[in-house]
This record gives structure tokens, sequence and C-alpha cells, in this order.
């Protein structure tokens, strides 16, 4: 019977045989050529534990820190430990219910599971702090742990150092090979965001072992492939942190922005943009209650009017439009323009603020009386060139050297979203006025004293008469001078800070007239009442037309005269004369930058115009409309009691231009073309019926809608 | 081997000695597979070997029970196992049947008797012996003809017994391992017809579960007017083949509509269906099943059902080609494979030494399979034939089916690696399967009945 048989064991063998090589197969297939479960096996058992180096700081030219790190403490719970917790003490220190409590709980639970740790109560106050660790045995499963934020022991620069947030899936998206993960902290705004990369420092990744509860059981293969975190490297600016805390002081009350820039090196000494805010409001706790409140004002103090802001120049444009026609060689400084109080050479007369014959004789006195009539006179000449055939192409080269002076395009500062701002394109005109056959310079007139579309920020402003200042070249404005510990690529980004950008051919002793002419201007003309102890100094005052309401104040000046270290541009939204409000706040900032101090006359004005409201009616009205009074408190900017005041949230609004038709001297220009250039710093007002003579212009339909939907809610 | 005619009253003589090495081989690689999953580096694991405390110390203990009882074994006389084949099965089926009184709830199954010293006897585990041993007696009998269908049946129901009883105590894969006696059976002369039958029975229940009912019926249809179409000529002259075509095809038909929903709402547990419907690929509707009805109260906060066999396959795909290293396995760490030093201890072996450890490990099963075939086919006695083969195909099955689910080709069952696997009940059933085989091997000269 078994010989019968025999044959069948060998079958078994084969079927045992194949079933092998099956099995033999599927090992191969899943060991040998699937890499995926090498991977899924490493994000099952490793744990990445990402070691943060401490953020770089940023000091000032004297070195002392603008921001710093300090610890604060976050209080972190473990789900699944926090069992027997004393509740009602717990929740009596942090001022929260019950139902507050349980809802954290599952917040916490659905973020990181039950048994890894996650953030109860973030930046905890010295005083919870100390009442925690009190207490902290009665709250088994909790804990608190140390996390490095931001501080500003000067409370200052908000706007120029920006702040640092959690990372949001945008940003990971545009960031991916970064090495960013969700919970990570990143500069959002200012330099924070622009020097990123060397502020943050290289991470440090240490690596554990988990098991399948996700608790640690020790370091992976012995730590032998975990790297150091390497800190942050600091930033020397060529900030200086006692003119930045005055410009923001004077500005307070007011809506507008200085800028202090060294002409030598093209260093901004200080940025101011008011209304502004502590930075501290941005780190730790208050962070949530301010960014609302913040981003929700209609005067938006988070926005960086110093770069962002485009305003008419106004009269500060005249002593590039001389330039101009010098580099030209249309006139010379000595010609002469007969003027009796208006401009009449393109039909409609402009007027101008002075009837005396001989007032623009020659460039230099047309200048210290900054005499309309003049710059309009000269810039027709620029345009109406001989040399380029049409009114067109005499415009593109006046352009070009309006490009050149660093207006109408990105001077490339080292903060992130720079306004280019406006010398508007040929583009615009034929649109607006047909073929260039058919326009000339009567048609575009007032872009010769500022006007019209052009529009600058007060950055620009500041740079050109560092130009002026240097006689024909300018240093790109900038923050940082160096970089601690620079490597190649720092030396890449900063190379352009430390060229020399030379603009003209004009000859110094061209300049000199120019200056002469800004110089006469704070001797006898419009800013003669205004002093810098010790030092001669030139200046342009401006009062610029705009839609929004009441003339903006502008003063730009640069100081000593003969070896200038300190040019800035100043702006006050509709405060009025230029002379006026931007005036002495210039003053005061070179008299502090270049005597380190201000005399006790000084200090009496400097605490007098910090007082001075000039927040335009429509923002106050705005406030008073959405019962918002409290936000029209200025910020305390060397106030260590924190925040008061920012507990608020609220809906914003839109501006409807308006113009103020009496207190114009050139009414004509806007009322002929109402189209408002882009104008940032948008004052809301409802077009309510009003006594006083505003016309409202072309209400945006979409916008008052909303306003509308808004107050209907409220 | 060679000491045969060396000293006629040694126990070692005739005895397969490379059977017994690779047996002591597996042995210690089991060990060595519990001690890197419950390896601890914070603790003193040279001094916990001996404590008796950890799995790979009391695997170690029971190697040393088992090597006693296999020296036990070898010094008796094979005539005790012809002798004793009848009673041991009926002592093993009324064990098993006491479970269902004095038994022990462990891991949801009760059928495991706790015995002195807090060890617990599983008397299925057992049975597989006594099965063998019976079966091997039955179709040893000189009046026994295997060719008949009787004997089949007989055979068959020897073999169901216990595999029934298993289940009613929810022990699904020892009561699969009974079918490994096919092996035997085949060997004595089961007609290969049965083994083609229930092939194709298994071809149409995975496609029962593969493919919509009435994509299959059209098939089945279609399939059986091919036939008859094909052998239009034959059928002419046998009327009595269409309806035997006809037949089969209802029998088909019936098993795809009624019995296979049937057993899977039935008389599988809800889990169960689930995991075999994972295995193709498809999910079980669980609201469908009869069982699960019963208020179980397990289901609540459970693991996805392919939790297992996922990390599973994760551990043994992460080893790669030559593995993480001993003690170096993540997975194996980590913890990250439910039940791993029981039925899921191949998984540590393919982490730590990658397809290089596996490939040599399966070499190592396949050499000790086709060894005891060997063996078998050097039986003068069909008892000793008979259980060699029933030996060869417990093994195989065991084996192929263990390894099988680690690597996500079989659904999850609880089945051991046999001498591998942590457990006392595991390890002593192997043992003592082998050893009487190896005692039985010894004597082969003699011709048992």
């Amino acid at each position: 019977m078994a010989l019968y048989n025999s044959n069948r064991g060998g079958i078994i063998q084969i079927i045992i045989g194949v079933i092998f090589l099956i099995l033999i197969g599927q090992l191969i297939n899943i060991q040998i050529f699937s890499t995926k479960y090498t991977l899924a096996a490493d994000n099952n058992a490793i744990y990445r534990k990402i070691i943060y180096p401490d953020r770089g700081i940023i000091y000032d030219h004297k070195k002392r820190a603008l921001l710093e790190n300090t610890i604060s403490y976050d209080l972190v719970v473990i789900p699944n430990e926090a069992k027997g917790v004393d509740t009602t003490t717990l929740c009596e220190i942090l001022k929260i219910s019950k139902e507050e409590y349980v809802k954290r709980m599952i917040e916490v639970i659905v973020k990181n599971s039950r048994v890894k740790a996650g953030v109860f109560e973030p930046f905890l106050s010295t005083e919870l702090y100390a009442q925690l660790t009190e207490n902290l045995y009665r709250f088994p499963g909790f804990s608190l742990t140390e996390r490095s934020i931001r501080s500003y022991p000067y409370n200052t620069a908000a706007h120029v150092l920006g702040y640092v947030a959690e990372v949001d899936v945008n940003f990971l998206q545009k960031h991916g090979e970064e090495g960013y993960e969700m919970g990570d902290y990143a500069g959002m705004t200012g330099l924070e965001k622009q020097y990123e990369e060397v502020l943050m420092g290289q991470r440090g990744v240490k690596r554990f072992l988990r098991d399948n509860k996700g608790k640690i059981q020790g370091a992976f293969e012995k730590g032998q492939f975990d790297t150091l975190a390497i800190a942050g490297r600091n930033l020397y600016t060529g900030m200086d942190v006692e003119v930045q805390q005055l410009a923001e002081k004077l500005l307070t009350n007011k809506v507008g922005s200085a800028v202090v820039i060294n002409p030598k090196t093209g260093s901004i000494i200080a940025m101011a943009s008011s209304p502004g805010y502590n930075p501290n409001l941005l780190t730790g706790s208050q962070r949530r209650k301010t960014i609302g409140r913040l981003l929700l004002d209609t005067a938006r103090p988070i926005y960086n009017r110093a770069i962002k802001g485009q305003y008419p120049p106004g009269s500060t444009f005249k002593p590039m439009g001389a330039l101009i026609a010098l580099d030209e060689g249309l006139i010379t400084p000595s010609y002469g323009y007969n003027c009796f109080g208006s401009y009449g050479a393109c039909g409609d007369p402009r007027k101008c603020e002075h009837h005396n014959a001989g007032h623009a004789a020659n460039l230099q006195l047309a200048l210290a009386n900054s005499c309309n009539s003049y710059f309009l006179q000269v810039f027709r000449m620029a345009i109406d060139n001989p040399k380029y055939h049409n009114a067109k192409l005499g415009y593109l080269k006046w352009k070009e050297y309006v490009n050149s002076f660093g207006l109408g395009r990105k001077l490339g500062i080292d903060l992130p979203s720079e306004n280019k701002a406006s010398i508007p394109d040929t583009a615009r005109y034929n649109k607006d006025f047909g073929n260039p056959k058919f326009w000339n310079s009567c048609y575009m007139l007032t872009l010769g004293i500022g006007q019209d579309r052009m529009t600058a920020t007060p950055l620009q402003l500041a740079n050109a008469m560092a130009l002026i200042a240097n006689e024909g070249y300018y240093y790109t404005p900038h923050f940082v001078d160096s970089v601690e510990e620079e490597d190649e690529n720092d030396k890449q980004i900063l190379a352009k800070y430390r060229t020399k950008q030379e603009v003209t051919k004009i000859s110094s002793d061209i300049f000199k007239i120019i200056k002469e002419g800004m110089h006469d201007v704070t001797v006898y003309g419009t800013a003669a009442f205004i002093k810098v102890p010790g030092h001669e100094y030139c200046a342009k005052t401006g009062t610029a037309q705009n839609p929004h309401g009441k003339n903006h104040s502008l003063f730009v000046c640069f100081a000593p005269k003969d070896n200038p270290k300190v040019a800035v541009a100043v702006v006050v939204e509709n405060a009025g004369f230029g002379a006026t409000w931007a005036g002495p706040i210039g003053g005061l900032l070179m008299e502090k930058y270049l005597n380190d101090t201000l005399t006790p006359e000084s200090k009496l004005k400097a605490d007098n115009l910090s007082k001075v409201d000039l927040l335009p009616q429509a923002i106050k009205d705005w406030y008073v409309r959405n019962n918002k009074s409290s936000y029209m408190a200025p910020i305390e900017y060397n106030n260590d009691e924190l925040g008061d005041v920012w507990d608020m949230e609220m809906l914003p609004g839109e501006a409807i231009p308006k113009i103020k038709k009496a207190d114009s001297p050139l009414t004509k220009v806007d009322t002929a073309k109402p189209t408002a250039p882009v104008t940032p710093p948008a004052p809301p007002a409802q077009p309510k019926p009003n006594k006083e003579s505003h016309v409202p212009q072309k209400p945006k339909k979409k916008k008052a809608k909303t306003i509308d939907n808004v107050n209907r809610q409220a | 081997m060679s000491t045969d005619k060396l000293n006629q009253n040694n126990f070692s003589k005739g005895t397969d000695f490379a059977v017994i090495l690779l047996y002591f081989i597996m042995v210690a690689i089991g060990i060595l597979c519990i001690f890197m999953v419950e390896y601890n580096p914070s603790a003193n694991w040279s001094s916990s070997f001996i404590t008796g405390k950890n799995n790979y110390s009391k695997q170690i203990y029971f190697a040393i029970f088992c090597a006693f009882v296999g020296i036990f074994i070898l010094l008796m006389d094979s005539k005790v196992f012809t002798a004793l084949a009848n009673i041991l099965y009926g002592g093993g089926i009324l064990l098993m049947i006491a479970t269902f009184v004095i038994g022990k709830n462990i891991n949801g199954s009760k059928s495991w008797i706790p015995i002195a010293g807090g060890f617990n006897l599983q008397p299925a585990e057992i049975c597989k012996i006594f099965t063998a041993l019976i079966l091997a007696k039955f179709i040893s009998r000189p009046e026994t003809d295997f060719t008949k269908l009787k004997n089949h049946l007989i055979a068959g129901a020897m073999i169901a017994l216990p595999a029934i009883l298993s289940i009613a105590q929810h022990e699904m894969g020892l009561a699969l391992v009974y079918s490994a006696f096919i092996f035997a059976m085949y060997r004595e002369g089961l007609p290969p017809a049965i083994l083609i039958v229930l092939l194709s029975f298994a071809v149409l229940v995975i496609a029962t579960l593969l493919l919509e009912p009435t994509v299959l019926a059209i098939i089945l249809t279609a399939i059986a007017v091919l036939f008859i179409a094909s052998m239009v000529k034959r059928f002419k002259k046998n009327r009595n083949s269409i309806l035997i075509v006809l037949s089969i095809w209802a029998i088909c038909f019936g098993t795809v509509r009624f019995a296979v929903p049937y057993i899977f709402n039935n008389v599988f547990e809800c889990y169960q269906s689930t995991r075999i419907y994972s295995m193709v690929g498809k999910e079980y509707d669980c609201s469908a099943n009869k069982k699960s009805a019963s208020p179980s109260g397990k289901s609540h906060g459970k693991k996805p059902d392919d939790y297992n066999v996922k990390q599973s396959k994760i551990a043994i795909g992460s080893g790669g080609f030559s593995g993480r290293g001993f003690l170096k396995g993540t997975q194996t760490r980590g913890k990250y494979v439910p039940e791993q030093h029981t039925d899921f201890i191949f998984t540590s072996l393919g982490e730590a030494f990658g397809f290089i450890g596996t490939a040599i490990f399966l070499g190592l099963y396949l050499f000790f399979l086709f060894r005891l075939i060997r063996i078998a086919e050097r039986q003068r006695s069909t008892f000793s034939r008979v259980y060699a083969y029933s030996v060869v195909g417990i093994f195989f099955f065991h084996i192929a089916v263990n390894i099988s689910m680690t690597i996500g080709l079989f659904p999850v069952v609880g089945i051991p690696l046999p001498l591998i696997s942590y457990g006392g009940s595991s390890l002593l059933t192997f043992t003592v399967l082998v050893f009487i085989l190896l005692r039985l091997d010894a004597d082969r000269q003699m011709v048992l009945r």
C-alpha cells in the first residue's frame, strides 16, 4: 500500500515548497521592494524633538538691545495623567469656569492626544506662575514649561522690528523645504521677517524612541543622529533708540510718519509711524487681545506708514524738479522767473504764495520762497524739452530722473512689503488725455510742485534728502549694518547696502546752490522759526493737498549744512502747513541726533508737541460712532503697565475720501481730476449730511454696503 | 543514524539527531525572539533570565521541562502509542468537553483548564497529538481500506470532532489546524479529486467575497452552459451527466447565494468576517452579523481591525534587507505589534534580521519539514507514516498560516509559530509531536499496529 501511493510524498513536498516560495515572495516584496514600511516604522517609533535655539538679538548703533529674549511659562497638561485634579482651586487660580476647564481639556486631547503634553494656558503672568508653582502638587498631570519669547526693553520701534508668531498653513506651504513645523514661531513682519534666516539660527533635533502609547523610551541609537541647536545670530543696526523714542513721542496723537537717515551710510537712525503700538503688546499673553484691536482700528496702527504710506510730496519735491532741469542743462542757477503771484501760462492761473517782484529771480531765491510758478515753469521746460521732440518722450525722460532719485520705485530697504508709491506712467495720461500727440506739459502741470498723481513714501523723501545732502549719491536705506559672524551669504545680502548709488552728473557747485536755497528756507524762508542749536541746516517744507481732508504737513531736511550727518523726512497727515507741525518735529529729531540731547527749551517744546492732538476728525468720528473712544487714548510708549485699553473688538470701516475746498491754494488741480491717487491711510468717514463744505467723492459702492451691514449687526 | 547497531539498549539508537538539533535551534531562536520583544535596556536582563518572571525566562523553564518530556518519550516503548491511541483520544475529547464546565477564560476563548502553579492547559492543543495518533491507528488497521469513501468519512469525523469543539470554544485557529490532517489522508489514498473539489470550493468562496453575487451567478451560468455546449455529443449518449452538471451548478449557486453569506453572518464572529473580508480588500458590514448582535461589549474603543496586520507588516517591512540588528528594532522596542511574543513573534525576527534573517529562518523550517517527510517515507509501518505525515501537516499548517498572517496573506487567526512563539502548551504539544515521531522512527524496522 505504501508503494501504491509513494509518489504522493513528492507531491506533498512540492506543495510545501510552493507555499514557502509564496511566503518568500511576499517577504521580498515587503522587506526589499517597499520603502513605505520603513517610513511608517520611523513615524511610529521615532519622536523628533526640535530644540529651539535662542533667536538673535537686534541692537542699535550704541549696542543697546532693541529686543531680546525672555522666558515665559506655559501651563501644560498630559490629559491621561490628570486624574484627581483639584479643579476648583485650579479654576480659581486661572479665573476660569468648570465648563471652560472641560472645554480646554478636550481641546488639548484633540490637538495632542491623551498621552502627550498639550498647552492648557500659555504665557503665564508672574503672579500666576508663582501661585501655580505653590499649588502644583494638587494638579497631577499638570506641569510648567519654559518657552522663549521676545521682549522689547525700550517699548519702541514696533513697525521696524516686526513680530514673531506661530506659523500657519500658508506659511508652511510657502516655506516647505525650510524645516518649519506646525507650532513653530517665525518672523511675520519687519526685520524679524526680513532676517528670519539669520535670527532663527539652526534648530537642533533630538530623536527619541517612543512606544505604542507615545511614551518616551529613551534616546534613539544613543543620540548619534541628534543635531545641536545653533543660536540665532545678532543684528547690529544703525538705529538710535533715543531718537526713535523721541520720533514716536512727537508723533503721538497724530497720524503720520518720520524717517531719520544717516546720509553718509544710508543707515536708518529712526523710523516711526503713528499711530503705532507698544511691541510688548504683541508678545506673550497680551498678543491674543491686542492683535484683533490693532487690525480693526481704522487708524491702522499696525501699518508702517514710513514705507507704505503714499503722500503727495508737495513743495518738498521742488529741489528735485530743479535738479532735473539743471542736469538737463535747461536752466542755470541764475535762471529766474518773473512771478506775480500766479502762473497763467497754461490757461487757468495757478496761485503762488508770493507776489513781490523778484522772489524767484534765481534758483536759490525761488527755492527759499518756494515759488510755485518758478517750479511749474521748470517742470514744463523739462517736459517740453525740444531734445525729445514730444511731450511724451520728454515726460519719460523726466520720469527716469525722478525714479533715479528713488521716487516711484522701491528703494530696496531691508523691510518686507515696501511700497513704491507713484510717479505716474504715461499710460495713465494716455488713458486720461488720449493720444500722446495731443497732450502736453500743461495737462499734468502740478507734478512740478509734487502734486497731481505724484506720491512718495516718507522713506523715499528722506532718501531724496540724503541724495541732496551727499551732492549726487546715496546709499540704499537700510537698518542692518552688520550681522554677527557674517558669512558669504550675509555679505551678499548686505552688499547692496554698502554700494554707493550715483544718480546725477551735476557738479557739486550746483548742488551747493540747491543747498543754499534750502538753507535760506531755514534762515528767512518758511522754516525760519525752526532752529537746531549749534547747527546750520537745510530744509524744505511742504503743504500737500490731498483728497482726505486738511493738507498734509510735510518737512524734509538735512544737517549740518556743510557736512550732513542726518537727513529727515516728516509727514503729519491732515495737519495743515508743513512748517507748523512737521517742521518742528524734524528740527527736534535733528537736534536730538546731532547733539545727543535736547536743550530744556526743546524738551518743553517736544512735550507740548506730543500733547497736540492732530488726529483727523474722520478717525475721531469713527471712534465715536463705533463706541471706541478708548482708542483715542495715545499709546504710552514708556509705560510698563500694559494693556487695559486693548480689549475691544470691532469691525473695520472704510474711508470715503473728502476734500476741503476752501483751504486749498491750488483748488483747481484736484477738482479738475478728482480721481485721487491711491492713498494709504484712509480715515474712514460715513458720508453724513454735513454743515461743512465736505464734498464726498466717489463712494465705493461695495465697501459702502459692508458698512451698512456692520451697522446693522451692531 | 550511524549508531544503529552499536548499542541495542541505548535510547539513542536509531534516533534522528538532525531533527533533535533543528528542534533545539528552533527553541533557542524562539527564546531569543521573545527576549528581543521583552528586552528593556534599563533593567538588568542577564539576571532576569533565571528569575522566571519574564516571558523569556519562563520560556526557558518550559523548554527545560519539554526537554525532559522529550527524553521521557524517547525512553518509552513505541508500542505504547498504538496501544493508547484510542484511550488518549477519548480522554482528550472528554477534557475538551470538560473545558466548557471548568474552563477559564483567556483572551476571550474559554478553552483553558487551570492546573497547578498558575499554568494553564489548553486541551484543544493537546488533542492534536491524540487525533494524529488515532488517525494513524485507524488507517493502519489491516481491515481499513483507505480507498473507500466510508473510511474517508470515518477518518474525517475523527478529525472534525475536536475541530468542532474548538470552534465552540471560540478557537477558530486551532480548529483550522485540524484541516492539516488532509496531508496524511492524501498520502494514504484520499483521491485527488476530493482535493480538487475542495480547492474549487475555496476558489468559489473567495470569488463570492470578491465579486458581486449577480456577476458571479452570470459567470457560473455561463461556465455551465459552455460546458454543456462543448460536450453536446457525450451528453446525448448519457442524459444523466447533464443532471450532474446542473446539480453542480445548483450547488455552486447555492453556495454563493446562501451558504457563504450564512456562514459569514451567522457562524463567524463579526471580527472574523471583517478580517477575512479585509484580506481581499473589502469591508464587512457588521450590522448584518447575527452573532455580533449579542452584547459583547468589546467593540467599544477597539483599535481598527487591521491594526495588527498593519503594524506587523510595518515591523517586518522596516527590517529591510539586512535588518535593524539584534535588539535594535524600533517597532519591537516600542511594542507596536500586539501579541508580539506569541502569534506575531515572527515580526521581531523580521525587523531585527531583515530579509536575510527571515529567508534563513524559513529555510530552516523547510529543511525541518523535508526532513520529517523523509522520515515519514522511510517507515515500514503505516501507523508511523500516517503519524509522521500528520506531524508534517500540523507543523506546515502552523508555519504557513502564522507567517502568512504576519505578512498579510491570510486573515489573523490565533495560531502560534511552532517552537518559536511564547507559550507552554504550544511548546509542549510540538515537543511531544516531534519526540513521539522520533521514538517511532527509532523503531522504524518494527511493524506497529
